[in-house]
């Protein structure tokens, strides 16, 4: 096994995903840096959804490879990838809503601390699993509500639970996928300011659509058209590059401030 | 702050006596019933028993794991079938032919799931309904078994090593109550523990049980082996009971009554259902005297009021469609 | 090989016949399940339906043209019944109520028809002219049989046809890939659900008439074919036409060989087919494309 550079927490080789005639992904070959704040943003149909499903190991790459810190997780499923820390965020708001708070922090503490296909009660056993798990709640402020149900929960209380279950997997890096889609200004503000917060050695990779949070809060921003990597680079270099603006506009308007005054 | 383990819902301490008061109550009732009911009532009493242990194990796939599934009557026929070939050939030790029959039950749950659990949502009520069925077949035509004539003349059980054989139907039915109390625990054991959770988890939301990495494969393939074995040993104590096994007694129309009696009763609370067990076979066996015999008439006629006045459905079960990514739930 | 050909003829032949009536039955179950992710429990019963429609109007020795109105009776009846379920399925929240919805009414029209028509088995008799034999590789078969397989072969060939090169062929495969798509473009889908429960109904119905000659019809035969057509649509693949067919020529030949090779553990057979099939493939053989997700 080959010591890979440690710098780079997350690469992609040639990735490719074909469905049927059509490629979603063409040859798209990323470096993340460990700590990096990256976003992935592209039009329509560029194949942001299908690369993030193959990073987050939802879908198999048809082509090429994804290394995790040094270890080749391309065959890992969904499961496996979050148990080695790579961690992926839904759009819509998808808790276990029939449970109490409390034990949908367990479950997400469980598969690292606990026993999670034990078929028999154990009080003791439990207790290591529930102080992590209240641990987790208490840092977002829901261990008072831990034995609500998560149907009874407001909406705002619904992300911070969202954001426990996240961090409670301990995760090294974290694939958002179009967090504020649907979010107010406020509730998009809020979420900024959560990215800001998170420890610097955790790395974040956010898809997304709203070019100003993507400016807001990225170090570093990849470019798909097409399936295909048009930029990648720091936001000033996105920002100026001519392939981007063609892939945003159509066709290339020098005179046209591309990311700068949008709605 | 306490880390002391909390129950799931948000009843205090003090709240909890009063339900564990009304289960020691009914136990109490249950185990009474022979003192003052005739031998007939007696014996619809145990059917309602062992079917009603068949119905926690749907409710164990349906209500707790979010499987809906019509095929627990497959393994609830190989639990009574092992039982009767075991009384007739080898011995009537009733504990003997729970522990086979339970056994052979959860092992043949064990390959099929293994290839059922690969499914979910409508093609695995599909693959559970073509299970059903085809045990159905395979025992009205193999003659090991008896084929459509079934297993008959089975001998009496007997509960003490070398003791006498249970003849009195008030004995027999302490035995189907003992192996319903028995499962009923074994049931709300596997709930409460880790198991438990992740099974509720993959109810409510497997993909992101999923994602927040627990193998779901596993969760589901050993709930499946848990039911198996729960419908097997139901099927042992109704052997025990009637002496009398045939293709009959494990149709299509009995896998779809026992899901009928989880709609009817709530999915997901294991005593519910039980109830609602009791409704059915009562509608069916007794009332339906009255109606001519037409019991299927009236338990569909139930079925399809159910379906329309029940207003979250089985279980709140999440379907997993072909939704297209990022759409709305 | 051909000696074996030859001596399993008959049973060959027989699972071609087998295979034609479940695809006319499974076809319906897996284009409806394929539209709108209905389990339609219920298509065991239309079935029978159409079976008994066959005792109530055909005597012995009944023309070839009565047969045809039975037919005709058949198809338009399975049409009300499965419009009527589309309706009724429509009003119902989620997936699972509305395959208990289906159950619920399955175990109604099994009751219903028992009690209209009793619990024996009554039998159908094959239509005059249609009932004698014919030679096939020198042994007698019953040209009923093969007139069935035509028949089917012809209905499989129309329904490719409208599938694949007309209009109304290419929205329901539209609304198979993606439904929410095809309401975009402002297509009534609830007309196109409709019309695909109503036309797979009929089909069922039709089928069950046409096997009525060689099944008969009696209570508990709703369930049987209902199991079948699971299997088929199961191994064949969700929201095909390729898939029924093919589906069922394998749960045909399977069925029919498995008995007389096996006898008691055909079951078994079938039991094993569909697990490796699944094990395999968990969408089936052939089932429809559904909409990428990109």
């Amino acid at each position: 096994m080959s010591i890979r550079q440690t710098d780079q927490i997350l690469e992609l080789e040639d990735v490719t995903l074909n469905y049927d005639a059509l490629t979603a992904v063409d040859r798209v070959s990323m470096r993340i840096r460990r700590g990096a704040r990256h976003a992935l943003i592209g039009p329509n149909g560029a194949g942001k959804s299908s690369l993030f499903a193959v990073v987050a190991g939802h879908l198999a790459a048809t082509g090429g490879r994804v290394v995790f810190d040094g270890m080749d997780v391309s065959g890992l499923n969904e499961a496996a990838r979050a148990r080695v820390g790579l961690v992926r965020t839904f759009q819509h708001s998808s808790l276990f809503l029939g449970m109490s708070v409390l034990d949908n922090a367990r479950l997400a503490v469980e598969p690292a601390k606990g026993r999670p296909k034990r078929a028999w009660p154990s009080r003791r056993a439990d207790r290591a699993v529930t102080e992590h798990a209240m641990r987790h709640l208490d840092s977002v402020g829901l261990a008072d509500r831990r034995g609500t149900s998560c149907g009874a929960l407001s909406h705002g209380e619904r992300r911070q639970l969202e954001v426990a279950l996240v961090l409670a997997c301990e995760p090294r890096l974290v694939l958002f996928d179009e967090p504020t889609a649907g979010m107010s200004a406020a509730e998009t503000q809020r979420f900024a300011q959560l990215v800001e917060s998170l420890p610097a050695e955790l790395t974040t990779v956010v898809v997304e659509h709203d070019l100003d949070v993507v400016f807001r809060l990225a170090d570093r921003i990849s470019v798909l058209a097409a399936g295909r990597l048009i930029a990648d680079g720091d936001p000033a270099e996105v920002r100026e590059d001519s392939a981007v603006r063609e892939a945003y506009l159509g066709k290339p308007r020098s005179s046209e401030p591309l990311f700068g005054g949008t709605s | 702050m306490s880390t002391g383990v909390q129950s799931p819902t948000s009843s205090t301490r003090s709240a909890r006596v009063v339900p564990r008061v009304c289960f020691g109550a009914v136990v109490l009732l249950l185990a009474g019933l022979p003192l003052f009911l005739a031998p007939y009532p007696i014996g619809l009493a145990g059917r309602i028993l062992a079917f009603g242990l068949l119905v926690v194990s749907v409710d164990l796939l349906t209500g707790v794991t979010g499987l809906p599934t019509l095929g627990q009557v497959a393994y609830f026929g190989v639990g009574a079938y092992t039982a009767g070939l075991v009384g007739i050939h080898a011995t009537s030790s009733a504990a003997v032919q729970l522990v086979a029959g339970s056994a052979v039950a959860a092992l043949v749950a064990l390959v099929t799931g293994a290839v059922a659990v690969r499914t979910s949502g409508i093609v695995f009520l599909m693959v559970t309904l073509a299970i059903g069925e085809l045990t159905h077949q395979l025992a009205d035509s193999w003659s090991v078994v008896g084929a459509s004539d079934g297993l008959a003349g089975i001998p009496f059980v007997s509960v003490l090593p070398g003791g006498a054989p249970l003849v009195l139907p008030g004995f027999l039915y302490w035995w189907v109550l003992a192996v319903f109390l028995l499962g009923m625990l074994g049931a709300w054991l596997v709930t409460t523990s880790p198991l438990g959770r992740s099974m509720r988890g993959v109810r409510d939301g497997e993909e992101r049980l999923r994602a927040l990495g627990q193998q779901t494969y596993p969760v589901k393939l050993m709930a499946y082996v848990v039911a198996g074995a729960l419908a097997g040993a139901a099927g042992t104590a109704w052997t025990a009971q009637t002496r009398f096994i045939s293709p009959g007694d494990i149709g299509f129309d009995i896998a779809a009554f026992a899901l009928l009696s989880v709609v009817l009763g709530g999915a997901g609370t294991l005593w519910g259902p039980v109830v609602g067990a009791a409704v059915v076979i009562l509608v069916r066996d007794w009332l339906a005297t009255f109606l001519d015999g037409r019991g299927a008439l009236m338990l569909g006629i139930l079925f399809v009021v159910a379906v329309y006045a029940l207003p979250r459905g089985v279980a709140g079960a999440r379907w997993r469609t072909h939704r297209t990514r990022g759409s709305a739930t | 090989m051909l000696s074996w050909l030859d001596a399993n003829t008959a049973t060959l032949l027989n699972g071609f016949a087998l295979a034609a009536v479940l695809f006319l039955v499974a076809v319906g179950l897996s284009l409806v399940f394929g539209t709108m992710n209905v389990l339609n429990l219920a298509h065991g019963a239309v079935s029978l339906t159409g079976a008994y429609i066959g005792v109530a109007l055909l005597g012995q020795n009944a023309a070839a043209s009565s047969f045809l109105v039975a037919v005709l009776a058949a198809a338009a009846i399975g049409l009300v019944i499965g419009v009527a379920l589309a309706w009724l399925t429509s009003s119902v929240g989620d997936h699972l109520r509305q395959a208990l919805l289906t159950l619920g009414i399955a175990l109604i029209a099994g009751d219903v028809l028992a009690e209209v028509f009793g619990d024996d088995v009554e039998s159908v008799p094959a239509p005059a002219g249609l009932d004698g034999t014919v030679v096939v590789l020198d042994d007698p078969y019953p040209v009923y049989r093969l007139v069935i397989i035509a028949i089917s072969a012809l209905i499989a060939g129309l329904l490719y046809v409208v599938l694949e090169r007309t209009r109304i062929g290419a929205i329901v495969r539209a609304t198979v890939a993606d439904r929410t798509m095809v309401e975009a473009m402002g297509i009534r889908t609830s007309l196109v659900l409709g019309g695909v429960f109503g036309a797979g109904a009929a089909l069922a119905a039709v089928g069950g008439l046409l096997a009525a000659p060689i099944l008969g019809a009696q209570p508990g035969l709703d369930d049987t074919v209902l199991l079948l057509a699971l299997v088929v649509v199961v191994i064949g693949g969700l929201g095909s036409l390729r898939g029924a067919l093919v589906g069922a020529v394998l749960v045909g030949q399977v069925q029919t060989l498995g008995v007389s090779l096996l006898s008691e553990y055909a079951s078994f057979l079938l039991f094993g087919g569909m697990a490796l099939v699944l094990l395999v493939r968990p969408r089936g053989l052939l089932p429809a494309k559904i909409g990428s997700h990109a």
